[in-house]
């Protein structure tokens, strides 16, 4: 049987408690929000911190408040669920509803936050295994080890980003507000993530993730595509976020993230570029889906196999184009764009 | 490991139970309260058998600790029949057949409970989006579909 680790639990009813709490005990804690992916992580003694803050009794954190007109605030301890029901998001933003609709499965999104969803552990094959597996194949540079097993001639972890809503958060422009013992800050959502599979949070460890800020919509429409072997209950292999601000029929500007490609969330700027002051046709969708396709370097510490993840890159981008524009969705392949 | 005193309140009623504050629900359920109705499968998240009801919504027992669940309702497949009456969820799946081992049935029924509440008179697509989370290893899911299905009928008048 797969136990905890023993721990003592602080369960926080304030920001400030938490970070009284983190205060009292340095390094031996770790904050922890649905525990949806920080326990299994325990059990598998990935952590074994001694002492756990619990984020989800701060009842601050826990709802979404404002409109597409003057953007939303969603707080961290917000549940999935609610996120992905959440009337105003689906009209406004329906790439983070279905994003976050398509994490895991009913029971863990009724326990997992958003908070936790952008702030989840990076994913590896040589990772997410228990104690005993990894001892046994010896131990990677993530944990317990000094090197890659991927790649084993790199000197950095190549574990895979999992978030959902992350690219989707990215490709939306949204911000996180974060606190720390030294205050608070607003900050991009981009700028909270680093290409490295170990240190993959620009925050400390002790700043608590407290709220993502959406701007208004104005006229934005967005799109999400997951790629996992089940369709019913898998981390993605592949995420595709595209939001775009469109004006007629030409779009203003564009924005293409890609999820699970990286250590982060991997926006794609040669793409978006493309998109801007021009008319969403299928040639240029079939040149944007190229293009974005070139930054997604998968490799093979996933499910599916990697030069199929990249191939896909670019078969979700298109379709998520073709649906934002309005054209029969799932063509075959960019050739079939591109004969039309 | 210091024992800490909880009270949860499981099927309604209220109990005071000793537990270090790392053993998960799933645990405390089965090991401190002889309730082992509720099953331990993978025990990481990723199978739904440990499936339990935390004010209504289901939850996994085995990525839950006690200590953050008291002033919660917290329901157990023990829970569901009333004075030796079955669940009309529970009758349906017996007449049906639709448990071969049975080690998922708890989960699946505390899961499609909710789901009933919720929406009384679920389409089979509902039905197959609100199970999910919940894995069935011995065979396929058609008599677990057809089941809820019936339990959703007769619940709503519709006694075949």
């Amino acid at each position: 049987m797969l136990r905890l680790p023993p721990f003592a639990y602080l369960g926080a009813r304030t920001v400030g408690d938490a970070l009284q709490f983190m205060r009292d005990h340095g390094g031996d804690a770790m904050l922890v929000a649905g525990g949806t992916d920080l326990y299994p992580n325990m059990k598998r003694r990935q952590f074994e911190p001694s002492v756990l803050v619990g984020l989800r009794g701060i009842r601050e954190l826990g709802g979404i408040s404002g409109s597409a007109e003057s953007g939303f605030a969603i707080g961290s301890q917000t549940t999935l669920t609610r996120v992905a029901e959440h009337s105003g998001i689906r009209d406004a933003f329906p790439a983070l509803a279905t994003a976050a609709g398509l994490v895991s499965s009913p029971q863990l999104r009724n326990m997992g936050t958003i908070g936790g969803n952008v702030c989840v552990d990076t994913r590896c094959n040589y990772y997410n295994q228990t104690y005993q597996w990894r001892k046994a194949i010896g131990f990677c540079m993530k944990k317990d080890g000094d090197i890659c097993l991927v790649a084993p001639s790199s000197r950095r972890c190549w574990a895979v980003s999992s978030s959902d809503t992350a690219p989707v958060l990215w490709s939306l422009g949204a911000r996180v507000r974060v606190h720390g013992p030294g205050g608070e800050r607003v900050i991009p959502i981009e700028t909270l993530y680093r290409d490295d599979g170990i240190d993959y949070l620009a925050k400390r460890p002790d700043e608590i993730l407290t709220e993502i800020v959406l701007p208004p919509v104005n006229g934005t429409r967005c799109a999400y595509l997951k790629l996992r072997r089940r369709g019913s209950f898998d981390f993605p292999v592949l995420g595709v976020a595209v939001a775009l601000r469109i004006d007629g029929d030409r779009v203003l500007s564009g924005r293409i993230v890609l999820g699970a490609v990286a250590p982060q969330p991997r926006e794609a700027r040669e793409a978006s570029a493309l998109l801007a002051g021009h008319r969403l046709t299928p040639e240029l969708i079939a040149a944007v889906a190229e293009a974005a396709s070139k930054p997604s370097k998968p490799l093979d510490n996933t499910d599916f196999t990697h030069p199929y993840r990249k191939k896909m890159t670019r078969v979700f981008v298109t379709r998520a184009l073709r649906r934002l524009a309005g054209l029969p969705d799932s063509p075959r392949n960019d050739a079939e764009v591109a004969d039309r | 490991m210091p024992k800490t005193l909880l009270r949860l309140r499981v099927n309604g009623e209220d109990h005071d139970v000793a537990a270090a504050t790392h053993k998960t629900l799933l645990e405390v359920l089965r090991e401190e309260m002889g309730l082992t109705g509720t099953k331990h499968g993978c025990e990481l998240g990723e199978c739904g058998t440990c499936t339990v009801l935390v004010d209504g919504q289901p939850v996994l027992s085995c990525l839950a600790l006690p200590i953050e669940l008291e002033g919660r309702e917290v329901t157990t497949v023990e829970g569901m029949a009333v004075g030796g009456r079955l669940h009309p969820l529970q009758q349906a799946f017996a007449e049906l057949g639709a448990a071969q081992c049975g080690y998922c049935t708890p989960g699946i029924l505390l899961t499609a409970r909710a789901l009933l509440a919720e929406n009384p008179k679920p389409t089979r697509q509902e039905i197959r989006t609100a199970l999910a989370g919940n894995l069935c290893r011995c065979t396929g899911y058609t008599k677990i579909l057809d089941a809820v299905e019936l339990a959703a009928l007769r619940s709503t008048g519709g006694e075949p």
